[in-house]
């Protein structure tokens, strides 16, 4: 039994310490926002935060997640948090989205680089892309990314 | 997936298929009745009835076919929401709002209560063209844009005869607009309070449409329906179904395509916690395989690299890249069946002539959604939940391994994270897989539904890859760049032949692998046609046959334009002359829009250009390139399209910038799938290289308008990125680009 702090709440969980988080949220917990892309921290589908860093839930055990806090996609969009609010309303509003399959792991990784920035500092082009570069999205929607994580950092001025 | 010329035979085929199907079972393919009127006692939902059932309950309308039945495709609630059945895959492309947009149209219907649903292998779902489910071919909107108006004006008609009776007028004194029925006087009925009343009336066979100048969904820029689900992590896709008591079963395969396993050491596996069971299952080609089933992916995972295989790979096929190359050269050189067959004399007198060699790789379509599929088994039923682009293909491929009739299987069709043609396969190869590990879990006691799940690296080695395929060609032209004598051999894998389509092989020659040679180009040319036959399976990879063909074309039309000191954009236009309009204007949009010829580009930067027409699509392409430490880099396109009347201008924005970046995907170093000793070099996304945000230029889509009906835009806009971007490259090194990926070596 392992005790997870998920989204501000303690689950316990009957896996093998080992497991990685992904599998942890998703098979046992079933809790299916956060995707599974290439099982070795490749494509960024997986990511969630980890006392508020992106990590790659793929690849990271639960034995390194306990005493720490996981947020994951359902909690970031659901309106708590102003960052991942914005971050969801403007992907909606650029329309990003194709397949959609990538975009949990798209939106936690952006929504982790916005709260990295100093208060008020917008980030240039490149360091939207260097951000958002372990981001893998099979259907090309880099352009409408690009857009959404800028328009997103300009109203959380 | 599949060639353009396929809805014009494909009925043909499919009915063939499902004739002998029939004959094998003696059963007749259902039309099944599961879509029963929902609000038949009153309930709250409102559903307009299917009316092809056996019940013979429903009033009237007996002359339509199921896939004309607004009961399959439109439920309003008494809250006015429309909830509109999709009829296909919908997969990124963007038709679970393309479809209900013209199903709105025509119905009126307020947008924002507008939803949309996905299907399932009913009759209904399938595509009215083809006569078969499939979501293939860029064809969703252009087969469907016909059907799903009337059905949209089908539902107004019953929604206005309802208000009609309600207030005992003329039907003709009655308007409807956004959602509600309009009477003389300014009376209002909603489409919710009238849904109840309107299911029960007949259903008009002949309905009149609207003008299109007088639409006010169809063409406006429309966010998707399933932007906010896909966007906060709610949008379940096939990965996500969860069922009660659901196992998870994750299958070892073989190193090499075929190689047949001689024993198993199952006891590390069985001991790994989570583990039910370890089941011999057989593989698609003949080969078999080990699933291991388990209560979730990672423990069934865990078990399966736990498996101690022993594998005999001493009498099967073991393909290697490199000596493949040799023998597809050897191949070129060999007479063999003509696609074209142009008389060659004048090539020994030609005043110029050119010759040149191509050679593009295997490809794997690696949607970012692994595969998967669920499989519920009962003795006389199976219910399958599958994010398929086959769902016909696939009842039959199922109730075949299973021992069942078409009619006793359920498919679910779940909204996939990608596909590609990798969904839609003729083998129904990861459908059948999970078939046949549901059967074994079954015979050994698991009565569970069992989800069968690929790894990236399952998906990656897995096979059914765009072909490898060399082309060589030798031109003969005059000074002024016409082409007197065009010498072209062709060799690759075909991908329809020993398939169910492979019908559509003619002559030996495969047409997937022709596609986009000649047209529109008013060239003698000769076309030789070679297909080995190699162990490793292939696959429709997003714009099939153009994948390479137009990077053939359109570098080889640069080359000729280039010996003969004339632009690029002007040689052709000078081609297409008065024959191909929609070429002409679609590279005219991009050439006005990007200020190519004009606008002074930065130091290092060169122009390309291509235009190439697939699945009746234009799309052309104005880049500007650069090469930096050996690499090519893509800075800018500007991208002309003419796909005719456009339904929602927001999603073509989206489909010609993503298959560009998959056409990118095939230029980029890494972009290759190769085989050594049999053994499929690459594994994850850190071998087999896709781009990233850092890879994508500035991107700008111009779409030429048009009021003939819509074509459809899935594939059309990846093929003539690679050719512009390596004339680019070709200006900056003077080196014709002759291999994808870019060899600047």
């Amino acid at each position: 039994m392992s005790t997870l702090n998920i989204n501000g709440r303690n689950q316990t969980v009957d896996v093998d310490p080992g497991t990685p988080i992904l599998w942890a949220l998703r098979d046992t917990l079933g809790m299916t926002g956060t995707k599974f892309g290439c099982g070795a921290a490749l494509c960024g589908a997986c990511t969630v935060h980890l006392d508020g860093q992106a990590i790659r839930s793929c690849v990271t055990p639960i034995s390194a997640a306990e005493g720490k806090k996981i947020t994951t996609i359902e909690a970031a969009t659901d309106g708590s948090d102003p960052v991942g609010a914005a971050v969801h309303a403007a992907w909606v509003k650029h329309d990003v989205a194709q397949c959609g399959y990538c975009q949990s792991g798209q939106i936690m990784s952006a929504t982790a680089f916005l709260k990295s920035l100093p208060k008020g500092k917008q980030p240039t082009a490149a360091e939207v892309d260097s951000a958002m570069a372990g981001n893998i999205c099979r259907c090309g929607t880099y352009a409408r990314i690009r857009a959404a994580v800028a328009d997103a950092a300009r109203s959380l001025v | 997936m599949f060639n353009t010329t396929y809805s014009d035979e494909s009925p043909r085929v499919l009915q063939h298929m499902l004739e002998r199907e029939r004959a094998g079972t003696g059963a007749a393919l259902p039309r099944r009745s599961f879509l029963k009127v929902i609000g038949a006692g009153g309930l709250a939902l409102g559903a307009f009835p299917h009316l092809t059932t056996a019940q013979g309950s429903a009033p009237a309308g007996g002359g339509l076919k199921p896939t004309e039945q607004p009961s399959a495709f439109v439920q309003i609630a008494t809250n006015g929401e429309v909830t509109v059945t999709i009829n296909r895959l919908e997969f990124g492309q963007g038709v679970e709002t393309g479809l209900p947009m013209i199903l709105a149209e025509e119905l009126d219907a307020d947008w924002s209560l507008v939803r949309s649903r996905n299907g399932s292998n009913d009759a209904a779902y399938q595509d009215p063209r083809f006569g078969m489910h499939i979501t293939g071919g860029s064809s969703s909107i252009r087969n469907s844009y016909s059907q799903y108006r009337e059905l949209g004006a089908r539902a107004r008609a019953m929604l206005l005869a309802a208000a009609a009776t309600r207030w005992n007028v003329d039907v003709a004194s009655l308007r409807t607009q956004a959602g509600t029925v309009i009477g003389a006087g300014g009376r209002k009925a909603s489409y919710g309070e009238l849904a109840e009343a309107a299911m029960a009336l007949p259903v008009p066979e002949k309905v009149t449409l609207k003008d299109p100048k007088d639409f006010r969904i169809i063409g406006r820029a429309t966010t998707r329906i399933d932007a906010k689900a896909k966007s906060c992590g709610q949008q379940g896709f096939g990965i996500d179904v969860r069922l009660p008591g659901q196992l998870t079963a994750v299958v070892a395969r073989p190193p090499v395509f075929g190689a047949k396993l001689t024993s198993v050491d199952d006891a590390a596996a069985r001991a790994v916690k989570g583990v039910k069971a370890v089941l011999r299952v057989p593989l698609d080609g003949g080969a078999e395989g080990v699933a291991v089933v388990a209560d979730g992916y990672w423990q069934a995972k865990t078990g399966r690299d736990a498996l101690k295989l022993a594998w005999d790979l001493s009498s099967v096929e073991k393909v290697d890249s490199d000596k493949q190359l040799i023998q597809y050269r050897e191949l070129a050189a060999r007479p063999g069946p003509r696609f074209l067959d142009a008389d060659m004399a004048p090539l020994a007198t030609a005043p110029r002539t050119l010759e040149a060699e191509f050679v593009v790789p295997y490809l794997a379509h690696a949607p970012m959604e692994p595969l998967n599929c669920t499989v519920k088994l009962s003795a006389d039923r199976v219910e399958l939940w599958v994010g398929t682009q086959f769902p016909g293909g696939d009842t039959v491929a199922i109730a075949r391994v299973l021992g069942l009739k078409p009619e006793q299987v359920r498919i679910n069709v779940q909204t996939a994270g990608g596909g590609f043609g990798r969904r839609g396969v003729p083998s129904s190869d990861f459908v059948v897989l999970a078939c046949e590990v549901g059967k074994a879990a079954r015979a050994a006691g698991f009565d569970v539904p069992v989800r069968t799940l690929w790894s990236r690296e399952d998906d990656m080695k897995g096979g059914y890859y765009r072909p490898m395929h060399l082309h060589r060609a030798r031109i003969g032209f005059d000074d002024k760049g016409k082409v007197l004598a065009w010498d072209h051999a062709l060799v690759g894998q075909s991908i329809l032949t020993g398939t169910v389509f492979g019908g559509r092989v003619k002559n030996a020659i495969d047409p997937t692998a022709t596609e986009g040679m000649g047209a529109p180009y008013p060239f003698p040319m000769r076309l030789t046609v070679h297909h080995p036959k190699l162990n490793v399976p292939v696959l429709w990879w997003r714009s099939v046959g153009s994948t390479h063909t137009a990077f053939v074309m359109e570098t080889l039309i640069d080359d000729i334009a280039r010996a003969t000191m004339q632009d690029p954009v002007t040689y052709r236009m000078q081609l297409f002359g008065d024959q191909s309009p929609r070429h002409r204007a679609a590279l005219q949009l991009a050439v006005d829009r990007s200020g190519y010829g004009k606008a002074q580009l930065p130091p290092g930067r060169a122009w390309g250009v291509a235009v190439h027409e697939s699945f009746a699509s234009v799309v052309a392409y104005v880049v500007e390139a650069s090469v930096s430490e050996g690499r090519p880099v893509l800075h800018r396109v500007t991208a002309g399209v003419h796909c005719n009347l456009v339904v929602n201008p927001r999603s073509v924005e989206a489909q010609v910038q993503g298959a560009a970046v998959m056409g990118l995907s095939m230029c980029l170093p890494g972009g290759a799938i190769t085989l050594k000793d049999g053994v499929v070099q690459q594994s994850n996304f850190g071998d087999f290289v896709v781009p990233r945000i850092t890879d994508m230029p500035e991107f700008a889509v111009h779409i030429v308008p048009s009021a003939e009906p819509p074509t459809g835009m899935g594939e059309p806009g990846l093929p003539a990125l690679a050719p512009a971007f390596a004339n680019a490259i070709a200006q900056l090194t003077g080196k014709p680009v002759r291999q994808m990926p870019f060899n600047l070596s």
